[in-house]
Formats: structure tokens, sequence, C-alpha cells
């Protein structure tokens, strides 16, 4: 496939030459594509917790709240990352089956999985995982129920923010409410390959 | 008598059909429109800055490319080149052969389906499963993506319902959640047990060699967490420079697409899991595919290739809303394929150049894009390009008796009186074949021929002139 590579370039090099001139690179602040007006000056938790609402997920602060909500939901049996767990096990009861290790013989076990995000942003609801921060891909993905621990102080404010943090990690995941589709005539159904229930707990040095 | 292929189609398409294809399309347009400029001060200066960046990117491509390869390689992608379609499923085969692979699972990628990959795939003995809920419902059916983002747009409840228990997944039910549960629950097992996830990408980052994907349903990180190797098919027409340009991009890109801030997942990949991590593949492959693409920017139509695959201009289109994808006979339907469809054609141009036709230029399209191509031109040139080449064009009516009446003052009023006898006379008498085709299909308003020239008149002896 070399020659491949030879022929490709040497056709975009002939398709170019004749050009006079190359389009240039416009001049633009990234700015421009961002929804000012929403965040001017807010406090970047309470607009976050308004955003991923609207995108039907859910952002809370207090892990005893979580623990409720899995309770409500039947979702008693899950994974937990083996470094969240220490700090969140005195909010399980007794009634809960957590695994700190993810079986992927098992998935259909995992009604919910608790790992750790890479940060949050706020104009769009956006949960930000990635590579160094999670502990399986599987179990932020298989379950039913996610629940991404976000780091309080990680949220950015908007999109070109979060892109210049991206930083050196090969795996970055904008997740922005649950998994969805709409291709049955148009009419939306959440939870396709992913999780159905997206849930943010913010905390303080998460 | 003979319609223009894309007439014929819609004046054939069942009514239920052109029902979902207007309703949705009218649907997502409008809601394009609110979030657009409901958000942002000055949307057109976005899609302008958008255009910009993807043009000046494919005029630059000879060092871009380059570039974004070595980067790539520095990040341990493997990086391949196919000039063809035939050449990128090689390429892929190769890979999958080399690792003794058997399964595929594919995410949606529109150069797969320009190279009809799984077909290929499974004539060699792999399975390629789609899954991407449309894809996989497409698929199944044997049948073709009939929108860019909406592949099965064409379709309704009651006919997935009946392919669903066709295939043995489930007993008949027509209910869209539990439809979408049975495929979760069917795909994931495939997921599993699958060797080789494949997927394209929307966006490549020259300065940072990653690229973009962006999914609504999870399927493409489902194939990047189960599998243990990577493949992404990616047009050579993808890239941008920099990071800080795909904020930009990507916030038109839901927006335009489906009508959303932001698509749910966002993936931004740059090579293979990293060694701490038990998910996902220690292998990552790249194939940058031509296919055409060098030809369409050797032309005065490389504008089209600044195009996000966002599908705004199918919803847009009053041709797309009344024939459906299908009439275009191509992987692109709508304006942007009525552009690309026949310019990747090649030498067998000829047998898409009446796609170019089928468009009222009313620059619907050009508006909505989000890269602002602008392609009411575009069509123009085609059409002239289609009339050098001598390609003949059946449904069209000869303008050569048109053009004599206009450039004679006295044939044309005699014309405007003919004209007011037709109102009186059965269009089946029209004397053109086009004509007659053309009127079988629509009410042809009363003849109101010389009521401006007597306007005219009147008000130059008013004025006294
Ligand atoms: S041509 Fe423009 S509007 Fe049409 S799909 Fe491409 S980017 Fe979207």
């Amino acid at each position: 496939m070399t020659d491949d590579r030879e022929s490709i370039l040497s056709r975009v090099r002939g398709a170019l030459a004749p050009l006079d001139e190359r389009a240039a690179m416009p001049e633009y602040t990234t700015e421009i594509a961002v929804m000012r007006q929403m965040i001017a000056g807010r406090d970047l938790l309470t607009v976050f917790t308004e955003r991923i609402r609207l995108v039907n997920g859910v952002a809370l602060t207090d892990p005893a709240a979580l623990v409720e909500k899995l309770r409500a939901g039947g979702w008693t049996h899950g994974y937990c990352d083996p470094a969240l767990w220490p700090r969140l096990a005195p909010h399980f009861g007794a009634d809960f089956k957590v695994e700190i290790e993810f079986d992927r013989a098992r998935v259909d076990d995992y009604a919910f999985g608790i790992t750790r995000a890479a940060g949050a942003i706020a104009e769009t609801g956006t949960i930000i995982l990635n590579e160094a921060t999670t502990s399986r891909r599987l179990a932020a993905l298989t379950p039913w129920v996610h629940v991404a621990v976000v780091e309080r102080a990680r949220i950015f404010a908007d999109l070109p923010q979060a892109v210049a943090a991206l930083g050196p990690d090969s795996n970055v995941i904008w997740c922005t409410g649950p998994s969805k589709t709409a291709d049955v005539e148009g009419i939306l159904i959440e939870g396709v390959h992913g999780p159905g229930i997206q849930i943010a707990l913010v905390m303080q040095g998460a | 008598m003979r319609f223009q292929q894309i007439d014929q189609f819609a004046s054939e398409l069942k009514a239920d059909k052109r029902a979902s294809v207007y309703q949705s399309t009218k649907s997502t347009h409008e809601k394009r429109t609110k979030l657009l400029f409901d958000e942002f001060a000055d949307p057109n200066r976005l899609r302008q800055i958008a255009g910009e960046i993807k043009q000046h990117t494919l005029e630059n491509l000879d060092t871009y490319l380059p570039a974004v390869e070595a980067k790539m390689k520095a990040n341990g992608v493997q990086v391949h080149w196919a000039a063809t379609a035939e050449a990128a499923n090689a390429a892929v085969l190769a890979i999958m052969r080399a690792r003794g692979a058997t399964k595929m699972v594919k995410a949606k990628t529109m150069v797969s389906e320009e190279t009809e990959l799984a077909h290929f795939l499974e004539k060699h003995g792999i399975e390629a499963l789609e899954t991407d809920l449309g894809e996989f419902i497409v698929q199944i059916d044997d049948d073709h993506p009939s929108h860019i983002v909406r592949p099965i747009i064409h379709k309704n409840r009651r006919e997935i319902a009946t392919s669903f228990e066709r295939e043995g997944l489930g007993a008949y039910n027509d209910d869209p959640e539990t439809i979408t549960r049975r495929a979760r629950q069917f795909l994931r097992h495939k997921y599993l047990a699958a060797d080789v996830g494949l997927t394209g990408a929307n966006f490549v980052s020259v300065e940072s060699g990653r690229m973009v994907l962006v999914t609504n349903e999870g399927n493409s990180r489902f194939c990047l967490a189960a599998t243990k190797c990577h493949i992404a098919m990616i047009g050579i027409e993808k890239l941008v420079p920099r990071d800080r340009d795909l904020a930009l991009l990507l916030n038109l890109l839901g927006r335009s697409g489906t009508a959303q801030e932001l698509t749910v997942y966002t993936e931004f990949i740059s090579g293979p899991k990293s060694p701490t991590q038990p998910d996902g593949p220690e292998e990552m492959h790249v194939i940058f595919v031509d296919n055409g693409r060098t030809e369409v920017l050797a032309s005065d139509c490389r504008d089209i290739l600044r195009c996000i695959r966002c599908g705004a201009c199918l919803n847009v289109c009053p041709v797309y809303r009344q024939a459906s994808g299908h009439a275009y006979r191509s992987v692109y339907p709508g304006p942007v394929g009525a552009v690309l469809s026949p310019l990747l054609m090649g030498d067998k141009f000829a047998e898409k150049a009446d796609l170019p036709k089928a468009s009222s230029l009313c620059g619907a399209c050009n508006e909505v894009c989000p890269v602002n191509i602008p392609i009411p031109d575009l069509l123009l040139r085609l059409r002239n390009k289609a009339k050098e080449e001598g390609v003949p064009s059946p449904g069209t009516p000869p303008m050569g008796a048109w053009a004599l009446l206009a450039s004679q003052p006295m044939a044309w009023r005699a014309a405007l009186v003919g004209g007011k006898v037709m109102n009186y006379l059965p269009t089946k008498l029209l004397p053109i074949p086009a004509l007659r085709a053309w009127e079988a299909k629509r009410a042809l308003p009363a003849w109101r021929g010389g009521e401006f020239r007597k306007w005219m008149k009147s008000r130059k002896s008013r004025a006294g002139l």
C-alpha cells in the first residue's frame, strides 16, 4: 500500500498545483462558538446541574442521594472503581452488592457502574471520561446506570476550554446525557448500547 | 412518457413513506434553526468561518496529509493508504487476516458504505455486523440507507417489528422501546465476541493526530471497549488543522445534524489503549481512503469536500422531502449527494449526471450548511459539465423553442396570446413530451401572460413617458 500512498499524495499535489492562491486559514477566537450569555459569571456547578438536566442526565453532590436513587430504581448490584470504593462504601447498605472487579463474561449482572470522570463541561451538561481516570471502559458503558464521579474543581465552562484540556490522553469521551436513538420513526428512546441513566456525582477532592 | 429519474421515483413513492420522510426532516430542520439562532449572536458567521477552515485544509492537503500521518505514527497508530474502494476493503481484510480475526463489529461510517465493506468481508467469510440501530436494520433487511444521519427514515415501526420477528429477535412487537431493547440485548453479546471494531471519523486534527467520532447510541464506544483491534476508515478530506478548530465544528455538527447542542458521545481517539487499561484495542489502524476524492479536489467543485455529513441540507431540501433518499441511487442522497455522487463516479459521471438537475436551485441547502458550501453553484457547474460532455438528458424539455421566442419580440407577443388559449385546452395536447410528463403530476396555474406588459404600458402613459 506504499504505492497507494504515493499515488494519492501525487494526485493531491497535482490537483492543487493549478491554484494561484491557496485559501488562508481564517483568524478567529474560539469565543465565538460559546453560549456566553448562559455562563456569564455564574457558578459553574449550578450551570452544569441545570444543563445536564436538559439532556436527561442527573447531577448529584451527596453520595447518600446517589444511594437512594439507585435503591429506588432497584439497581442494587453493580461495579465500583476500587479507588473510589473506600470513600463511597460507608453510604451503601447491606442490600447492595458492589464488586470492585468487573467480569466481562457477566456484563448483564451489573445494573450500575461507578467510575471516575476527568471533568465536566458546564455549558453543555457534559461529563468527560478519559483513559487515565476510567478504571474499566466496559464498566462505564455496559451497565444500565453509569455514575461518573466528578471533581468539583474540574468543571470547565465551555467546549473550547475542554478542548484545550484534552492533554495527551489517548481516549477522551465527552458524554452528554444517556445513550439515545431516534432511528425508529423519530421517537426518542434512551439506553441503546450505552447507559440509559447517566449520573454525575460531583464531589470535592474526588 | 419520460420523467427525470428522480421524478419517476418520487411519483411511485408510497404516501406513508413520503409522509414519514417529510415529517421528520421538517421537524429536525425547524429545531436546528431555533437552536442555532437562539444561542449564538451570529450563527452565519460561524458557518462562514467553519467553511473557511475546511477550505483552507483542503487546499493544503499536500502538507497536512503527510503531517497527520507522522503524528499518528508517533502516537502508535499504524497508517495505511487506499486509492480505491477495492484497496480500502483489501486493507481491512489484510489486517484481519494477519490477526486471524473472523468477527467485526462496525460503527456507522459513510466511507465503508461507499466501498460496500460489509458485503465484501462477508464474501470472504468474515462476519461484519452493523451496530448503529438504523444500519443494523438496513443490514438485516438487505436494504440501503436513505439518509446520511437517519438511515431508516423511510421505514416505519411495523416494518421493523416484522424484520425483528423474522430474524428471531422476539415475537412481533412494534413498540419502539421494545425494538431498541431487543437490539441492545442482541448486539452487546456480539460486541463482546468480536475481534475487531471498525469506525469512521468525523474529524481528524493534524496538530495532535486525534480522530473525533460522534455518536448518540454509544455503539462506537462499545466497539472500542470490547474488541482488541480498532480499524478506522477515513476519507482524506476529514482533516482540520488544530484541536481548537474542533470546538467550533462540533458546536455546528450536532446542531445542524440532529438539533442537539452536542451529540451524546464525542470521542477523541489518538491511539491504542493505555497499558494499564484492561479494555479496548491494543492495536489501532487508520486507513486513509481516496476513492475519487482527489479527482473532486482537482475539479471546480472541490468545495463539496468540506462537507461534514451533517444531513441538514437533506432535511431542508424540498426535492429530498418529496423523493426520499433512495431516489438518488447513491450512498449520498439529497443536495450534497446531487453534487458528490456524480463526481465520485469518475469516468462513469454520465450515469448520475441527472442528479444535479433535480433541484430548483432554491438555495436552502447553502443557507443551512454548517460549512457554507455553495451547493446551488456547484449544481450549475455540474449541469454545465454534463452539457459539455454531451450527456443525453431524457426528461428535460428542449429550450431551443423558448430561446427563439424570448429573443423575438413579435413572436413573444404572439405566444402570449396563444398562451391564453391553453387555459381552455387539455394539457394532454402539450406539444413537448417532457412538459406533458411534468404536467401529469402537477396542476398548472391558469395562464396570465401579458399582464406585466399591460401594467408597464399604463405606467409609462401615466408618467407621461
Ligand atoms: S453539504 Fe453541508 S449541509 Fe449538507 S451534509 Fe454536508 S455539511 Fe451538512
